[in-house]
């Protein structure tokens, strides 16, 4: 079973958002589940601060031994922070997908948008867990 | 996340089990269709951490998609030399050779292990082709004075592989494992179950394959990979170890368009054999007239990209070919991989790009294997 915390929100490609102190700003990874349908992750591409996104739109790609995949944007803002520390350890984004293993930080273009997300009980039934 | 662009193969959509499934299943595989058979690709600790088990210790792959012909009669050893490019002659009982089953144009229909017995011939051949190839060597059969069966079904196959492999095995059967040179078998009880035991293998390591009896393939698994024992090791595993080692794939690396001369196995291709194999003529006409491209071993030489299978290959802006194999593997701790190129910029060193998703990547040709293969170098 994957873990899915109940605080966070979700997207049907497997991004998840969650909120930081300051309100106008969520950070944004790739959930459980994906971690472990890609396997040992070997890269993450990530955007610069300061880069902007619409609502899924491409903002990184994440390369794992057997596969490649897009990260979308669960929602439209401008990118304030990156992780930088999964350059050097992108397994990070394996061992701790909602912690260490988070990839960018977004200031919210509209809040409202949060509301189309997925809850985790939506999301996991959208897994099949 | 995934719009998935997962590299496994659906081949068929009700994909065959071992008899392994439940267990691979109740240790938390993942499993994914591969050959015509749902197989696991990786388990809970991941491709790295199984690579490097083999690469350090002791892996073991439930390997028993794999298919098996049993050539019997008469006619058998000469029947083999026609339906495979190297020698079965030079094989003496108790000894295995890597060999291939060609088209008439000399070309891949899949490559295979030849094993001579005393009183019979097994061909081991890649589960995908199990029928193509049935197919293939029966349509070959003539009045030659053979019996011949497709045993894939009874036969489990488990490698383990890995430094401490021979210590592992010895461990569990009265067979004197560490006096089977490389490329040879022997018969014997391991963990109670009859096998017959070869010192092959897929991933670079010295290690061993063990054949043995479908409903005695349990007991033998639990005996390998029991507490502390082996680490159960996936496909992907085998993808990445194998890739490092230089050895091709059937699918990606070699294929029914390529010739054994272009995938540098020129070495299992006995010209001079003394029977008229399948794919003689057309290989004479090229050794003759020189092979126009190679398989290649290549590094990206930009980090933090990734060359994966079917990405295209560019030599001064011409698509030449496309990546055979190719991804992030563990040992190397690079993005490697294989292509073909022309033979005049196949020797390493040369430069080449690869289209990565729309951007130009630069890579360059490098010697294979990748990683230096630990293989038992004895009367191999």
């Amino acid at each position: 079973m994957s873990k899915t915390p109940p605080d966070l929100r979700y997207t049907e490609e497997h991004e998840y958002v969650k909120e930081t102190d300051d309100k106008s700003v969520v950070q944004v990874g790739i959930t459980d589940y994906a971690q472990g349908e890609l396997g040992d992750v070997v890269y993450v591409d990530l955007p610069k601060v300061g880069a902007t996104f619409a609502r899924m739109d491409a903002f990184g790609t994440i390369e794992a031994v057997k596969a490649v995949s897009e990260l979308f944007s669960p929602l439209a803002g401008t990118v304030t922070e990156v992780n930088t520390a999964l350059e050097s350890d992108p397994a990070l984004v394996n061992r701790d997908p909602y912690g260490e293993g988070w990839m960018i930080r977004l200031r919210i273009k509209s809040p409202k948008e949060l509301d189309d997300l997925l809850g985790s009980e939506e999301y996991t039934k959208h897994i099949g867990e | 996340m995934p719009r998935g662009s997962s590299e496994t193969k659906v081949t068929d959509p009700a994909p065959k089990r071992t008899p392994l499934y439940d267990i691979h299943v109740s240790l938390g595989a993942k499993m994914v269709p591969f050959g015509g058979y749902e197989m696991p690709v990786a388990y809970p600790r991941g491709i790295a951490a199984e690579h490097r088990a083999v690469r350090e210790t002791a892996g073991v792959f439930d390997v028993s998609h794999m298919g098996e012909f049993e050539v019997t009669g008469p006619d058998r050893n000469a029947f083999v030399q026609r339906v495979t490019c190297n020698d079965v002659g030079a094989l003496a009982t108790g000894q295995a050779q890597y060999s291939a089953i060609l088209t008439p144009q000399g070309t891949f229909v899949d490559d295979c292990l030849v094993y001579r017995f005393e009183d019979r011939v097994m061909m081991v051949v890649n589960a995908a082709n199990i029928a193509r190839d049935w197919k293939h060597v029966v349509d070959q059969k003539r009045g030659a004075n053979v019996r011949l069966r497709d045993v894939s079904d009874e036969t489990g196959l488990l490698a383990i592989q890995g430094p401490q492999a021979e210590q592992l095995l010895a461990s569990l059967t009265p067979v004197g494992v560490g006096m089977i040179p490389y490329y040879h078998f022997t018969e014997g009880k391991v963990a109670g179950a009859q096998c017959f035991i070869s010192r092959t293998g897929y991933t670079g390591e010295d290690g061993f394959e063990l054949y043995c009896r479908a409903r005695d393939l349990e007991q033998l698994w639990h005996a390998l990979a029991g507490a502390g024992r082996a680490e159960p090791c996936g496909l992907g595993a085998r993808d990445t170890l194998r890739l490092e080692a230089g050895y091709p794939l059937y699918g990606n690396d070699i294929d029914d368009t390529v010739t054994p001369f272009e995938a540098g196995l020129a070495w299992i291709v006995k010209l001079d054999k003394g029977a008229d194999f399948t794919g003689l003529a057309a290989l004479k006409r090229q050794k003759l007239e020189g092979v126009k491209r190679r398989l290649v071993g290549f590094k990206l030489t930009e980090p933090r990209v990734v060359a994966r299978h079917g990405y295209g290959v560019y030599l001064d802006g011409t698509c030449v070919d496309a990546v055979r194999s190719g991804t992030v593997t563990p040992t190397a701790n690079w993005a490697i991989g294989m292509t073909y190129l022309p033979v005049e910029h196949a020797k390493p060193g040369e430069r080449f790009e690869i289209d990565v998703r729309g951007k130009r990547a630069p890579a360059e040709v490098v010697p294979l294997p990748f990683v230096p293969r630990k293989t038992r170098r004895i009367g191999g």
